[in-house]
C-alpha cells in the first residue's frame, strides 16, 4: 500500500518538524542551534507584555464567542419561530460566511475610521478631544477588532444554531407548550438544554476562531501594528518571530498555543464521547 | 389571541430585518462608496447612495498595475486567489479522502498510533505551527510558489474526519460484495467509494474553496513576490498605502474588498444546500 | 459437479470468542443446504468463511477436492446474496450485474448474453437501466440474485436473503428461490434463522447451535427424528412440548403417568419431547388435562392445557372441534412418537 506510506510521510514530516523546532532554539541568523529546555518559557511568562497579551486575548475571545453566539441565537430563534417565510432569511444570513476576515477587518477599520467612518463620528459627536480613538487607546482598538470579528462570525453560528433548533423534535416542543404557558420560560427550560450540545461545540469553535483566525482582522485594521495592548497571541507570535526575528521566544509562544489547542481539543472530545454514550 | 400571534410574527420579521441589515449594511456602504470619487469620500465620509464611478473604478482596479512594486493588477490577484482556492480545495479533498480511506479500510500495524499522531498534530491550526511550517517550506525552496502556498495549508485533519465519518456509514457488505466481484482495494475506491462520495466532495469543495480563498496569514508569509499575491492580501497593501497618500484612493480600496468578496459569496449562495450540509457535517 | 467439504472447520476471533467450533460437513452437487440456528450460532460466520470473507482459524475447506482456505474470495468461484443485497447504489441494474464479469475480463458480448439471460429468468428485463433506489424491495432482491447468477458460480451463498422483505413477499421469494435453484442446479447454501423458511427451502438442513453442528438431514428427518433436545425445540411450530421424566426398568415415568416399551434405554432421568400434533384424544386415556386457552387457526386449533401437576402442554387438533376454556380432556400419546433425550447431554436416546 504505497499511498499510505506517502500520506504518512507527507503528514508526519511537518508535524515532526513542528515538535523538533519547539524544543530547539535558534538565533536569528540560524547559525547556532541549542537545546535549552524551558528557558524560553520562563522568559515569556516573566514578560508582563506577554502575560498582558494572554489576558487580553482571553477576554477578547470570550467577548467574541458570547456576542456572536448571542446575536446568532437571537436570529436563529426568530427564523425557527416563523411559520412562513423562514426560508427567505436563511440565504440572507448565510452568505456572510464567505466574508474573509481580512475583508471584515477592512470594513471595521473604515467604519471606525477617524477620516471617513460613520461610526467614529457617531461615537465622537463633540469632536475635540475625541472620546473614542482606536488608533491610540487599546480598549477602543479592541472594540473595533471585536466588532469586525463578531460581525463575520454571526453567520456560521446562525447556520449551526438553526440546524440545532430544527433538529429538536416538534413533538417535544408541542408537549412543552401544553405543560408550560410562558414562551420565554419554555425556551430556557426546554429548547436551551436540548441545544446545549450544539452550543458547546460552537463555543469551542468560536473560541478557537477568535484565538487564531482573527489575525487578519487585527492586521488589516492596524496595518502598521495595533496600539500597545491590542495584539492577540497569534499576532505576537508573528511579530516576534518574523518582524522581531526572535525565533526562540516566538516558537516558545507557539508551543504554548499548541498546548492550548490540545487542551481545547481534549475538552471537546471528552464532551463528544459523553454525548455519544448518552 | 390572533392579534397577539400576528404581532409576534411581526416582531420576528422586524428582528430578522435588523439582523440582515447588520450583516449587509456595512458592505453596502463599502460598495456604495466604491462608486464615488475619492474626493467625495474624503469630504463626506462613507456613502449610502450609489454614484457614477462604478465602471471607472472597477476597470481601473482590475487592469492597472498597482501595489508596492506596481506590477500587479487586481485581476492577476484574483487569478492567484482562484488558484489558491481551487488548489486548496482539490488538494484537501484528495489528501483527506485517501487518508480517510486508509484509516477506515486498512488494518495495518501501528495504524492506530498513526491515526492519533495525524489527529493531534493536524488539529493544530496552521497559525499555531506557522513557524515550523514556514521553516520547512523555506528549506524546500518553496517560498513564492503556488505549491508552497497550497500544500502546507492542506495538512489538516478536518477533511479527513469528514470522509472518515462518511466511509464508516457505507455498509460493510458493499466492500464484501466488491471483494467477491473481484475488485481490489484500489478498484473498490475508484469504482464504488468515489462515485458514492460525489455529494460529499462537492460540499467539501465549496467550504474549502471559501476557506482557501480567504487565507491571509500564510500567503502573507509565503509571497514576498507580489506576482503571487492574492486579492485578500491586496487588501493589506491597500491598507498600508492608503494612509500615506495625500489623496487616499478609498474608492479603489473598497472596490478591491468587493472583488475579494464576490467569488466566495457567490459560491456560498449558489450552492447553499450543499454548503450547509457540508458545513454541518464537516466540523462534527 | 461441485461438492464442498468442511473438515473440522474452526473460527476463533482475536478476543478469544469461539464462533465456529469444528464443523464437519459435506455438501453435495446440486443440492441446497440450509444453515439454520438462532442468532449467534455461527451460521453466518460459517457462510462467510466459505465465501472467503472471514479467515479460517483451523480445518480444511475443500471445493471439488482442492483446499481453498487461502484463496481470495474473488477466485473461489462463489457468488453471494447479502442480507441487505449490497447493491452498488450508483450503478444501474445492468452494471451491478456485469461488474464482477468486467473485473474478470469476460468478453463484452458474453457479459451481455449472460445479463440478458439472467434478467429474463428473474423478470428484470424492464429494469436493467434503473438504479437500485428506483426499485422495490423484491426487485432489489432479484437483482442481487441476478448478480450472483451471471457469474455462473460453482457455489451459491445466500445470507438471510429474505429477512428484509415483508411476510407475503418473503413467502413468494422463498418459492422463487427454490424453483430457480432446481432449474439451475447450482450447489447452494442458504442461511436463515427462520425454521419455516429452512424447512421449505432446503434439500437438507444443517442445524447449528453455539458454533457446533447439531444435526444434518432432510427437513423431515430433522423434524421427525431430532438428534437433540435443542433441534427438537428449535424446529417445529408450534413448539414441541418438553417435560422431565425418568426411565426405570424399561418404563417411562413422566408427569405422573407410566409408559412401557423403553427397554432399550438404561435407567436415567430424561427429557421427553411430544409434538403438539402427537396427542390422541380418547376417553380412556391416561392423562387428564384442563384447557386453559384455545387458539383458533382456521384449519387447526391449538389447545393450551394444564396437567394436575401444573405442567403446560400445547396440543394441536383439527379446527372447529368446539373445545371450550375450562373443559377437561383426556389424552394419550403413542410411545413410538415420543422423543427421549438425555438429561445430561441433551442427545437423543430412542
Amino acid at each position: 500500500m504505497p499511498q499510505i506510506a506517502i500520506i504518512a510521510v507527507f503528514f508526519l514530516w511537518p508535524s515532526f518538524e513542528a515538535i523538533q523546532l519547539s524544543f530547539y532554539l535558534e538565533d536569528p541568523w540560524g547559525l547556532s542551534n541549542e537545546f535549552v529546555w524551558f528557558e524560553n518559557y520562563q522568559t515569556i511568562f516573566e514578560d508582563p507584555e506577554y502575560v498582558g497579551t494572554l489576558i487580553a486575548t482571553l477576554i477578547f475571545s470570550l467577548s467574541v464567542t458570547f456576542l456572536s453566539l448571542g446575536l446568532a441565537m437571537l436570529l436563529a430563534v426568530q427564523v425557527d419561530g416563523l411559520l412562513r417565510g423562514g426560508g427567505t432569511y436563511r440565504p440572507l444570513i448565510t452568505w456572510a460566511y464567505a466574508i474573509a476576515p481580512a475583508v471584515a477587518g477592512l470594513v471595521a477599520r473604515f467604519l471606525f475610521s477617524p477620516q471617513i467612518g460613520p461610526i467614529y463620528d457617531l461615537l465622537n459627536p463633540d469632536g475635540e478631544p475625541p472620546w473614542f480613538e482606536p488608533a491610540l487607546d487599546s480598549i477602543d482598538a479592541w472594540v473595533v477588532i471585536t466588532s469586525g470579528a463578531v460581525w463575520r462570525q454571526v453567520s456560521v453560528n446562525f447556520i449551526f444554531l438553526l440546524a440545532g433548533l430544527q433538529s429538536i423534535p416538534r413533538s417535544v416542543l408541542e408537549a412543552s407548550r401544553i405543560d408550560n404557558p410562558s414562551g420565554f420560560s419554555r425556551f430556557w427550560s426546554v429548547t436551551f438544554p436540548l441545544l446545549a450540545p450544539t452550543l458547546f461545540f460552537l463555543m469551542v469553535i468560536n473560541f478557537s476562531y477568535a484565538f487564531f483566525e482573527t489575525f487578519a482582522i487585527i492586521d488589516t485594521v492596524f496595518p502598521f501594528g495595533p496600539p500597545a495592548g491590542a495584539a492577540s497571541l497569534v499576532y505576537k507570535v508573528y511579530v516576534d518571530g518574523f518582524k522581531g526575528a526572535d525565533l526562540g521566544g516566538s516558537s516558545a509562544q507557539s508551543v504554548v498555543l499548541m498546548l492550548f489547542v490540545l487542551a481545547l481539543t481534549v475538552v471537546q472530545f471528552r464532551y463528544l464521547e459523553k454525548k455519544i454514550h448518552y | 389571541m390572533k392579534v397577539l400571534w400576528v404581532r409576534y410574527q411581526l416582531l420576528n420579521h422586524l428582528l430578522l430585518i435588523l439582523g440582515v441589515a447588520f450583516l449587509a449594511l456595512p458592505l453596502w456602504m463599502v460598495f456604495a462608496s466604491s462608486t464615488h470619487d475619492p474626493a467625495t469620500i474624503i469630504r463626506d465620509g462613507m456613502q449610502l447612495g450609489l454614484s457614477d464611478q462604478f465602471f471607472e473604478t472597477y476597470l481601473g482596479v482590475l487592469t492597472e498595475k498597482k501595489g508596492f512594486t506596481e506590477q500587479v493588477t487586481a485581476s492577476m490577484m484574483m487569478i492567484n486567489s482562484m488558484i489558491l482556492g481551487v488548489g486548496f480545495a482539490v488538494g484537501k479533498i484528495i489528501v483527506s479522502m485517501t487518508a480517510a480511506y486508509a484509516i477506515v479500510y486498512f488494518r495495518f500495524p501501528l495504524g492506530t498510533l498513526l491515526f492519533w499522531i495525524i489527529f493531534t498534530t493536524l488539529l493544530l491550526p496552521l497559525e499555531v505551527r506557522i513557524i515550523p511550517s514556514y521553516k520547512v517550506v523555506a528549506d524546500l525552496g518553496m517560498l513564492n510558489s503556488y505549491s508552497g502556498l497550497i500544500i502546507p495549508l492542506i495538512a489538516s485533519a478536518t477533511g479527513t474526519f469528514y470522509f472518515r465519518q462518511f466511509f464508516r456509514s457505507v455498509p460493510d457488505e458493499l466492500l464484501e460484495a466488491a471483494k467477491l466481484d473481484g475488485a481490489g482495494a484500489w478498484k473498490f475506491f475508484i469504482d464504488i467509494l468515489l462515485p458514492l462520495s460525489r455529494t460529499m466532495m462537492a460540499a467539501l469543495f465549496i467550504i474549502m474553496f471559501v476557506v482557501g480563498w480567504n487565507q491571509y496569514l500564510w500567503p502573507l508569509l509565503m509571497t514576498t513576490d507580489e506576482s503571487y499575491s492574492t486579492i485578500v492580501l491586496g487588501i493589506k497593501s491597500v491598507m498600508q498605502t492608503i494612509d500615506g497618500n495625500r489623496l487616499p484612493e478609498y474608492n479603489r480600496g473598497f472596490a478591491l474588498a468587493i472583488l475579494a468578496l464576490i467569488p466566495p459569496v457567490l459560491i456560498v449562495i449558489l450552492f447553499q444546500r450543499w454548503f450547509i450540509k457540508g458545513l454541518l457535517e464537516s466540523d462534527k | 459437479m461441485t461438492t464442498l467439504t468442511l473438515n473440522s472447520l474452526q473460527k476463533t476471533y482475536a478476543n478469544g470468542t469461539h464462533a465456529v467450533r469444528g464443523i464437519d460437513l459435506e455438501i453435495f452437487d446440486g443440492e441446497l443446504t440450509v444453515f439454520v440456528g438462532p442468532s449467534g450460532c455461527g451460521k453466518s460466520t460459517l457462510l462467510r468463511m466459505i465465501a472467503g470473507l472471514e479467515e479460517i482459524t483451523s480445518g480444511d475447506l475443500m471445493l471439488d477436492g482442492s483446499r481453498i482456505n487461502d484463496v481470495e474470495p474473488a477466485h473461489r468461484d462463489v457468488a453471494m446474496v447479502f442480507q441487505n443485497y449490497a447493491l452498488y447504489p450508483h450503478m444501474t441494474v445492468r452494471r451491478n450485474m456485469s461488474y464482477a464479469l468486467q473485473n474478470r475480463k469476460v468478453p463484452k458480448a458474453e457479459i451481455d448474453r449472460r445479463v440478458v439471460e439472467a434478467a429474463r429468468i428473474l423478470q428484470l428485463d424492464e429494469l436493467l437501466e434503473r438504479k437500485p433506489a428506483q426499485l422495490s424491495g423484491g426487485q432489489r432482491q432479484r437483482v442481487a440474485m441476478g448478480r450472483a447468477i451471471v457469474r455462473e458460480p460453482k457455489l451459491f451463498l445466500f445470507d438471510e436473503p429474505l429477512s428484509n422483505l415483508d411476510a407475503q413477499l418473503r413467502a413468494q421469494m422463498r418459492v422463487d428461490i427454490r424453483k430457480l435453484q432446481r432449474q439451475l442446479r447450482v450447489t447452494s447454501i442458504f442461511v436463515t434463522h427462520d425454521q419455516i423458511e429452512a424447512m421449505t427451502v432446503g434439500d437438507r438442513l444443517a442445524v447449528l447451535n453455539n458454533g457446533e453442528l447439531e444435526q444434518i438431514g432432510t427437513p423431515m428427518e430433522v423434524y421427525s427424528k431430532p438428534a437433540s433436545e435443542f433441534v427438537a425445540s428449535f424446529i417445529g411450530s408450534p413448539r414441541i412440548n418438553i417435560v422431565s421424566g425418568e426411565v426405570k426398568a424399561g418404563t417411562l415415568h413422566v408427569d405422573g403417568f407410566e409408559l412401557p416399551g423403553f427397554s432399550q434405554i438404561s435407567d436415567q432421568p430424561v427429557k421427553v419431547g411430544i409434538r403438539p400434533e402427537d396427542f390422541v384424544l380418547e376417553s380412556t386415556a391416561k392423562m387428564s388435562l384442563q384447557i386453559d386457552l384455545v387458539e383458533e387457526l382456521g384449519s387447526d386449533e391449538l389447545l393450551y392445557c394444564v396437567s394436575p401437576t401444573g405442567l403446560d402442554y400445547r396440543i394441536r387438533r383439527p379446527g372447529g372441534s368446539g373445545h371450550k376454556v375450562g373443559e377437561n380432556i383426556t389424552v394419550s400419546v403413542i410411545s413410538e412418537k415420543l422423543h427421549l433425550f438425555s438429561s445430561q447431554s441433551g442427545k437423543r436416546l430412542n
